[in-house]
């Protein structure tokens, strides 16, 4: 059967993990749909920087063993994601698969060892099909900051996936990947799924091991899930989440069995929902405040309380990020030195002063970074450096003991915020590139979450005029997944969004 | 807050980065844009707040003092751009 013809890639994770658990598809199938439908799509979205078919073959035909091992009770029990085929951003190691970060200096890298994520995600029988696009080191809004290509939006190829997981997003949007991993560290998770109408998940700091994953900001970075639904992102991260003992910040905390059910009650009465003032500005987009507040009403006829809240240090939220992630990234990336791995620009090459391996470094980290990452390196350098450390760092890290106050103060009157995850639908490619303050804005609404060390998630809630996706976010305290993904999923299921395909 | 040319250049040295001359000039530019901006820290009064380095509680994380397998040596250094008798090999440091 033609796998574009089969229609499998229109299936959602939780119905192909139901077809594979009942025989009706094997892992290898589907694995070939999908990479079939990968061929016929990304040519014009782009999400992938590496398809990897034969191992994701390999993956598939293990699978297809554990199932049946499971199904003539060899094992007891099937993992909901056996056989599923998942997409990986291209910062999440893979042994011996590239890893690029979108950046030329990793452009050759074969890492070594597995992430944590991936390793929980193979056991539980899991395909990997490949490495999606990202801004160079995630450091971006819309996947124009990778070394190799900007992915297009499923919804409209003129327009950016957002990002800087826009690979991952576009990917699960376009039907070619039924999940993904990301990461977010200041909204890179949910601004792409908001952008491209998919579900995305940040969890909370120290819910999921950074292991394996290519440092950014330490304080912040966390990976987390993309889906087309609630409830298959909850089950991914239910999957990737826990403690690591090669993570010590991961923590050692149960997961709430929320995290393997499909289904929610939609009931939320007794619900307080906060809808903080300072996240509707001037300048945003009109429909996508009309639809966050409708999306608020919807969760009122399901019985939940709305009331307004605030969040009064919201505005030095930005200013606060630009500070310490550029900082931690300053630190994290002087390890790119030419010399382990990646790549090497010898001292001559570039006709400067010729002082031996010094100038290596200089030519290497000069020739391999892109201009965005040069950018942070040097903000983060002179906020860290003698003289402007108090005044730029440490002011910093004190305005975050604020932001993260006011969420405290936040969560004590209400169970969950509701808010736009960015101020615009997706823009186009170009319209930013040349501004980085203008392109900063985009992650206005999602960074603050990263800074308080919060959970959030990003879904459907509606479209423009223009046929493009507007996205949701509800936000709920450190740890508090289960209360999010609860609103959400009965959100989902009242309303649809979701359902609608883009035109790919 | 402008940034002076050798500001930048001191920040790139500092930072191992050789940047061209139009890079510099560009720099300097947007990120004296990028200072202005978080300038608006100043307009809170933090003299009485303590920093947040971490949101997670400060513990102290301990395992036992087990010998584990680590890395093959092999494998560590497929990936060095330059390799020599097990070892990564640099440009020479001393005369």
């Amino acid at each position: 059967m033609a796998a574009n013809e089969s229609g499998l890639h229109n299936r959602t994770l939780r119905q192909v993990s139901g077809l594979l658990r009942d025989g009706q598809v094997s892992s290898v199938e589907l694995t070939e749909a999908m990479l079939a439908r990968i061929e016929a799509v990304d040519p014009a979205i782009r999400a992938f920087i590496t398809v990897t078919p034969d191992l994701a073959l390999d993956h598939a035909r293990r699978a297809d063993e554990m199932i049946a091992h499971w199904r003539n009770g060899t094992i007891d029990t099937l993992h909901p994601l056996a056989g599923v085929p998942l997409a990986i951003k291209d910062v999440i190691l893979v042994e011996g698969v590239p890893a690029t970060c979108g950046s030329r200096i990793l452009e050759n890298f074969r890492p070594p060892f597995s992430a944590t994520v991936i390793e929980k995600l193979l056991a539980a029988g899991v395909v990997i099909l490949g490495k999606t696009n990202t801004d160079e080191f995630a450091m971006g809004s819309s996947t124009e900051n990778s070394a190799f290509f900007t992915t297009r939006n499923p919804w409209d190829t003129t327009r950016v996936p957002g990002g800087s997981s826009g690979g991952s997003a576009a990917a699960v949007a376009a039907r070619m990947a039924f999940g993904a991993l990301g990461s977010d560290t200041g909204g890179s998770i949910r601004q792409p799924a908001s952008l491209c109408g998919v579900v995305g998940i940040k969890p909370s700091y120290g819910r999921v091991s950074r292991y394996g994953l290519v440092a950014f900001a330490s304080s912040l970075d966390q990976i987390g899930p993309l889906a087309r639904t609630v409830g298959d992102a909850a089950l991914i991260l239910g999957t990737i989440a826990g403690h690591d003992p090669k993570d010590s910040t991961a923590m050692r905390l149960a997961m709430p069995d929320c995290y393997h059910r499909f289904e929610y009650a939609t009931d939320l009465k007794g619900l307080r929902v906060g809808v903080p003032k300072e996240y509707f500005i001037e300048g945003m987009q009109s429909e996508v405040e009309t639809a966050v507040r409708d999306a608020v009403k919807v969760m009122e006829s399901l019985g939940a309380e709305a009331r307004e809240v605030s969040l009064p240090h919201t505005e030095y939220a930005l200013p606060v990020y630009y500070l310490i992630a550029p900082a931690e990234a300053s630190a994290n990336l002087a390890r790119y030195d030419g010399v382990r791995y990646g790549l090497r620009v010898g001292g001559e090459g570039l006709g400067v002063r010729d002082e031996g391996l010094w100038d290596e470094y200089r030519n290497t980290r000069g020739v391999g970074f892109g201009a965005e990452v040069k950018r942070r390196i040097m903000i983060g350098t002179y906020a860290l450096s003698s003289g402007y450390y108090d005044a730029y760092y440490l002011r910093a890290q004190k305005v975050r003991t604020l932001i993260k106050g006011d969420f405290d103060a936040a969560f004590k009157e209400v169970d969950v915020i509701a808010c736009p995850v960015t101020p615009t639908t997706a823009f186009k490619i170009g319209e930013k590139a040349d501004n980085p303050l203008e392109m900063y804005l985009s992650d206005v609404f999602t960074l603050p979450a990263n800074l308080a060390g919060i959970c959030g998630i990003s879904l459907p809630c509606g479209f423009d005029t223009a046929g493009l996706p507007i996205g949701l976010q509800l936000m709920g305290p450190a740890f508090g997944e289960e209360r999010i993904l609860k609103v959400a999923a009965a959100y989902e299921a009242v309303t649809g969004w979701h359902t609608r395909p883009p035109g790919v | 807050m402008a940034l002076t040319l050798s500001e930048v250049e001191h920040i790139a040295e500092l930072a191992k980065l050789s940047l061209s001359d139009e890079e510099k000039a560009r720099f300097r530019e947007q990120l004296s844009a990028i200072l202005d901006y978080v300038a608006m820290l100043n307009r809170l009064d933090t003299s009485a707040i303590p920093p947040t380095a971490t949101v997670l509680p400060l513990r102290t994380v301990l395992r036992p003092d087990e010998v584990t397998p680590s890395f093959p040596r092999e494998k560590l250094l497929a990936n060095a751009p330059d390799a020599n008798a097990g070892m990564f090999q640099v440009p020479p440091v001393l005369e």
